[in-house]
């Protein structure tokens, strides 16, 4: 049962020596990973350029040193509103976005142990889903009300899978099981509020229920970036913990982490940046889920991957953005329909790959 | 005897309720003398076709899923769920907007090649021996997620297939041809027939790979057979009514609690009960939201995820 157990303990045999830098400052010191560092620094640079491509690209064709002169305030004459006020909002919120969801993969596959253990398969992103529709159904919401419904409706969900799989203590699988179950409930609440609005309302409802980028503007920045400001801190303060918690409730305890209220606090923080990240750009498949594996297979590091797991989340979404803009010619087409048909494909390869490992 | 009843119970109420409520006595009479009034042609125009058609596929969808728990000794095991109905309308998707296909008969092949090609899917990650029910469902909801995004986008690339489309994401017996039962009836039977064929040699594989062939039983043959019945029997209710799942979660869960686990009981019962399951879910359907209806794959979904749930908490997690 072990696409995870089988990383942790493969990955802490591989490296017996630790390469490890430190910093040091005074009565403090940090303790980082020389090439985890390197690849979320190489992370970043990709991100950047993606990002700058796909704000060149559109109807009107803006080569890479235009953008970034318009950037600087010296770019071709009425670039300035096509870049800064249409392309730039899309793109940051592809880039928020990716990193919010990668970051809270990461968090969730670490206390699930099971690289599929992630929010969009196991219910939170169909409970952030389901309280944005009621939102924009039933309430007219703009930017601010779907966000909060998402966020309801994340943690209402959250607390639900949370008290249901508890029984002594959650454990990873009947969590990861249980989030299923809910999120067929949920799916068929979506559906059913789905058919009941009217005709407006279902074609917005059905453009965002599939994750799009489409028409973004500083709003949705703002909504993704704020779960950032709000949670990033947490989960970075706590990623310590993951570690400890990956070896098991009993060891972590013995080294001085408390188990449940540890999890709690990892569970609040991935599901509000999930909630959040969902109502910026709806749902979109497959990237909490991808994101992680990915950065732990370029890190070659054991433990959670929190940082490269967001980065590479970023990444991914700007991406596919970039690929969905550029092969369809139009800027309509949702990014989650280019991250779901990748998705299924990693994810065939990831369960090959497993079973002729025979770790499952 | 008790399934029967409830099954005729089904069939009146499917009959009955609806946006204009008809009292048996009518339904009697439009069945049997119709003098063609307005009573008598919703029953035999409208509501007539939707339950047979309903019985057809809930019948199907339940003895594949009855299949698919013994096959696979995986309680958690759906058509639905993992990903076989799915496949079938992807399939039927693709065939409309990339073939431009437009007959039924068409959909029917597309729809059993994509049943197929799951349901080899799902017999390759859950027939080997360490495959667990939580790998299953984690690998089935994933590859209903991707097929989702698949179909999802096929609708979007292509507005104006739209809406002949709408049907195959959401699974409804509304509005359904009669005529698409015929044409899909023998696949049906044929898949029926060789589920209740495989019935003692799937009893036998239930008692493990080693059991099976010191019993006579041969594993490959009943494997190869299994994924046929259950192609035949989702890819032809799929065809006609669109992706339900969850029927073949809950009957076989709620048949084997009177009948054992012995599936040459449990099998012609979920025929049986799948049935009534299926009207009662449309009938629930038609009567939440008046005028308007919800598909009745909305409805399972949400009954049958509650089941699964409760079942998840039943189980030890020893046996997951």
């Amino acid at each position: 049962m072990s696409l995870v157990q089988d990383t942790s303990r493969r990955n802490g045999a591989w490296r017996a020596q630790p390469r490890h830098g430190r910093v040091r400052a005074g009565r403090y010191s940090l303790r980082f990973d020389p090439r985890a560092v390197l690849v979320c620094a190489v992370l970043i640079v990709l991100t950047a350029a993606v990002v700058v491509l796909s704000v060149g690209t559109g109807t009107y064709e803006l080569s890479p040193l235009e953008v970034l002169r318009t950037f600087t305030g010296n770019g071709p004459p009425g670039a300035d509103f096509i870049v800064l006020d249409l392309r730039l909002p899309r793109a940051v919120v592809a880039v928020l976005v990716g990193f919010g969801s990668g970051m809270a993969g990461a968090v969730f596959q670490s206390l699930t142990r099971n690289p599929l253990g992630s929010p969009d398969i196991i219910g939170f992103s169909n409970g952030a889903s389901a309280g944005a529709l009621v939102a924009i159904i039933f309430l007219d919401a703009g930017t601010a009300q779907t966000a909060s419904g998402a966020l309801l409706g994340g943690f209402a969900t959250a607390v639900a899978v949370y008290l249901l799989a508890w029984r002594r203590g959650v454990h990873g699988y009947r969590l990861v099981l249980v989030g299923i179950g809910a999120s067929a409930v949920l799916g068929a609440m979506t559906s059913f509020l789905y058919v009941r609005a009217d005709i407006g309302k279902a074609a917005q409802a059905a453009a965002w229920m599939i994750g799009s980028l489409n028409a973004r503007g500083w709003g949705e920045a703002g909504i993704a970036g704020l779960g950032l400001i709000v949670c990033v801190p947490v989960i970075l303060a706590h990623a310590r913990r993951l570690t400890m918690l990956e070896m098991g409730d009993d060891t972590a305890g013995a080294l001085g982490v408390p188990p449940e209220r540890s999890r709690l606090v990892l569970l609040s923080a991935g599901t509000c940046l999930t909630a959040l990240a969902v109502a910026a750009a709806g749902p979109i498949p497959f990237l909490a889920m991808a994101a992680p594996q990915l950065a732990r297979r370029v890190t070659r590091a054991a433990g959670p991957n929190v940082l490269p797991a967001a980065w590479m989340g970023a990444l991914l979404v700007a991406t596919a953005d970039l690929v969905t803009q550029r092969v369809t010619g139009s800027a309509l087409m949702p990014v989650g329909v280019v991250m779901g048909m990748g998705g299924g494909l990693y994810l065939a390869w990831l369960l090959l790959r497993e079973r002729r490992a025979h770790h499952l | 005897m008790l399934g029967t009843a409830l099954l005729i119970a089904a069939t009146a109420l499917s009959l009955a309720v609806g946006a204009e409520r008809i009292p048996l006595g009518d339904v009697w009479s439009a069945l049997f003398s119709p003098s063609g009034s307005r009573h008598d042609n919703i029953v035999r125009e409208l509501r007539l076709p939707r339950t047979l058609i309903g019985i057809a596929a809930g019948a199907a969808l339940g003895l594949a899923g009855g299949v698919m728990q013994v096959l696979t000794r995986n309680p958690l095991a759906d058509p639905g769920l993992l990903g076989v109905n799915a496949g079938a309308s992807a399939a039927v998707v693709t065939a409309i907007a990339v073939f431009g296909i437009t007959s039924f008969t068409g959909y029917l092949w597309f729809a059993l090649v994509g049943a197929a090609v799951a349901a080899v899917l799902v017999n390759a990650l859950g027939g080997t021996r360490s495959a667990t029910p939580v790998r299953l469902a984690l690998a089935g909801t994933a590859v209903n997620a991707a097929l989702f995004g698949y179909v999802n986008g096929l609708q979007l690339w292509d507005l104006s297939t739209l809406d002949s489309m709408r049907y195959w994401t959401v699974g409804t017996l509304e509005k359904r041809d009669p005529g698409l039962l015929l044409d899909t009836l023998p696949l049906l039977v044929a898949g029926a027939l060789l589920a209740f064929a495989l019935a003692r040699p799937l009893g036998a594989i239930a008692l493990g790979e080693d059991q099976a062939r010191a019993l006579g039983a041969s594993v490959r043959r009943t494997r190869v057979l299994s994924v046929v019945a259950i192609t035949l029997l989702c890819g032809s209710a799929t065809a006609v009514c669109g992706p339900i799942s969850f029927v073949g979660l809950m009957i076989p869960h709620a048949v084997r609690a009177f009948t054992g686990p012995e599936p040459r009981w449990m099998l012609p019962y979920c025929a049986l009960y799948a049935p009534a399951l299926m009207l009662v879910s449309d009938v629930i359907g038609r009567v939440v939201v008046p005028p308007s209806e919800i598909q009745v794959d909305i409805v399972t979904s949400f009954l049958g995820g509650l089941l699964f749930i409760h079942l998840v908490r039943q189980r030890k997690v020893a046996k997951l």
